[in-house]
């Protein structure tokens, strides 16, 4: 609205030599009379083009998000299983009043915690570590970065094949490598006890080249001139990266921290491929636990309830940790 | 600051190398793994010592794969696929992306707000009642069920709209008053201006629909109609517990699956790299 207004008005004053004085009596009448919501609406400097502009994305953003958010939404209140819409009665609360004693969607909840807890801290320090080497200036870094960025764009379903083979407590290259030094492997992804480890650890092998990239751009970002003065001051490596790397990277850890919590939290591919939940529900995480209560069980109202918990649950870990952040940076400026 | 090359910059040279030596051995290896093996005639795929190097040269694995198996109509489903997503996302996102930069219209910035809290949303929220959807306009097990639910994104919108914000406003003016319509800007200046975020966006697309195996395994119901990604993970769950499966047929599969990305990547390599850091600068 303010540019085409600049636009005329300087094409008005084309003669005059002097920009255009931004003082109000000359740019602006001195009474505007209220335009209601129509007549703002319809006014010159609503580019009602725009509305055009953006109708193929607002029609796919309501067909294909809102509407299924609502309708999730009010499918939560209701008894929905197979087969016909018509046939599910509204059961207001139920849905989550059975929820909250059911072991099975609470358990499928800590696995997808502990799988969290495994995968986040683990491959945030495992990339930095790489970063770190990365932003030294040494030859062949292209070529580095290209190797290590082959399992980020490869396919879930290849990467579980190659590891399903890899990972194999008899025959696989892991165990034999193990067994060169003497250690007997486990049985990876066949073990209750090991194999969410396992899925994380081969989570962590497929991300690290992103998490890296984004750990690089922060690490560029910050002056060199500040290790220079530390170095002058007698600061050693170690201490110039506890005291000046590690806190000005806080903005990439902090988005690293959130982006990766909430994407774990929904982890869901590498269990499909890997283990379907097995062995005895070990790896059961909630949005597998949940694809299955809707796609194999057909309940579709609970499995909406789920979902909703779910999500709730990460938008609280998500506050927690955005309100974590600004109590720090209050405290330190 | 200059580096000279004192005993101490070398050794942690040295060890920097060491470190990446190690890391790309970890990243190579099973990549290595899968290629051998999927030259290996089934059954001899497992020796001891592993064997990590392509022994033998036997393409019969891939033969079966386009002779016995349907890989060729997954590679081209997955193909057609991809290409309307890419497209779709590339025409829509732009157009919305041009009116959210550049035009001045009602509730212009309300909206942009709705769009971005999009984003926050999970997609299992949306799943179930979008395959509902899906469902009910008849689209399962069709190639529009498989694409009109991924030709745009909010994603998309704002990685286009950053960039069409950096082109100085004096271009779209000076059209103006040469009498250029909204349409021409965006066409003639816009799009060719921004050539390498819509490479970046096209990328990330191709990458996302390629691989996503989600969305088809619900609505790709019968064979024809599967990607190479949902084929491969149901040629990879059919043997039953007591039956061994066919590793070096899998293993050739995989080398399917992953060949197009791979090579999109490496040409590409820029602008993936560029997007990834991009997203992770909005946060």
């Amino acid at each position: 609205m303010y540019d085409r207004v600049e636009n005329q008005t300087m094409l008005q004053d084309s003669a005059a030599t002097a920009p255009p004085a931004p003082s109000p009596s000359a740019s602006q009448p001195l009474f505007v009379p209220r335009k209601n919501l129509w007549q703002r609406f319809w006014s010159r400097s609503n580019e009602r083009i725009g509305y055009l502009f953006i109708l193929p994305s607002l029609v796919h953003i309501i067909a294909f998000l809102f509407i299924p958010l609502v309708f999730s939404f009010f499918l939560s209140f209701r008894d929905w299983t197979r087969p016909s819409f018509q046939d599910a009665p509204y059961i207001g609360l139920g849905n989550y009043e059975f929820l909250m004693g059911d072991n099975r969607f609470w358990q499928a909840i800590s696995n997808s915690i502990y799988y969290t807890v495994l995968a986040v801290p683990m491959g945030m320090a495992f990339s930095l570590v790489i970063a770190l080497v990365m932003n030294q200036k040494l030859k062949g870094v292209n070529l580095f970065r290209t190797l290590f960025f082959m399992p980020v764009v490869s396919s879930w379903v290849a990467v579980s094949i190659i590891w399903l083979t890899l990972l194999d407590p008899n025959v696989g290259i892991v165990n034999y490598v193990l067994g060169l030094f003497g250690i007997s492997g486990p049985n990876w992804l066949g073990d209750p006890r090991s194999a969410m480890p396992s899925i994380a650890l081969i989570a962590i092998w497929k991300g690290a080249g992103f998490n890296m990239v984004i750990w690089l751009a922060g690490l560029q970002s910050i002056p060199q001139e500040l290790y220079e003065a530390a170095a002058i001051d007698g600061a050693n490596r170690w201490q110039s990266f506890w005291r000046i790397t590690l806190p000005l990277l806080a903005p990439t850890t902090f988005f690293l921290a959130v982006t990766g919590i909430i994407g774990s939290l929904q982890v869901f591919t590498p269990v499909y491929v890997l283990t379907r939940g097995g062995p005895l529900d070990s790896t059961n995480t909630a949005v597998f636990h949940i694809y299955r209560r809707a796609f194999q069980e057909f309940d579709f109202g609970y499995a909406s309830a789920q979902s909703w918990v779910l999500f709730a649950i990460i938008f609280a870990v998500t506050v927690i940790q955005v309100g974590l952040r600004r109590r720090r940076e209050e405290i330190q400026y | 600051m200059v580096v000279h090359n004192t005993p101490m910059v070398i050794v942690t040279r040295l060890f920097g190398y060491l470190v990446l030596l190690v890391v790309a051995g970890m990243m190579v290896v099973p990549f290595m793994w899968m290629v051998s093996t999927s030259l290996k005639a089934p059954g001899t795929e497992f020796s001891y010592p592993p064997q990590i190097l392509p022994t033998q040269f036997n393409l019969t694995n891939y033969q079966t794969l386009f002779n016995n198996l349907p890989f060729g109509r997954y590679f081209l489903n997955t193909l057609f696929i991809t290409a309307m997503t890419v497209a779709g996302q590339l025409v829509i996102c732009s157009l919305a992306a041009y009116g959210f930069a550049r035009l001045n219209f009602m509730g212009r910035d309300t909206i942009f707000v709705l769009y971005l809290t999009t984003m926050m949303i999970p997609f299992q929220i949306t799943l179930i009642p979008l395959y509902l959807i899906v469902s009910q306009l008849g689209w399962v097990n069709t190639y529009q069920g498989l694409i009109v639910p991924g030709i745009s994104s909010a994603f998309g919108i704002f990685l286009l709209r950053q960039s069409f914000l950096n082109i100085p406003r004096d271009y779209q003016d000076a059209a103006r008053i040469d009498g250029a319509s909204e349409w021409g800007i965006f066409w003639r200046i816009f799009l060719p201006l921004n050539g390498p975020t819509l490479a970046t966006l096209g990328v990330f697309a191709f990458m996302g629909t390629w691989t996503d195996l989600i969305w088809p395994l619900l609505i790709a119901r019968s064979e024809e109609m599967r990607t190479l990604e949902l084929g491969l993970a149901y040629f990879n769950a059919r043997p039953n517990a007591f039956l061994q499966p066919n590793w070096p047929l899998l293993m050739a599969g995989s080398v399917v699956v992953m060949l197009p990305v791979l090579i999109i990547y490496i040409i590409a390599q820029r602008y993936f790299v560029q997007g990834i850091a991009l997203s992770g600068v909005k946060g």
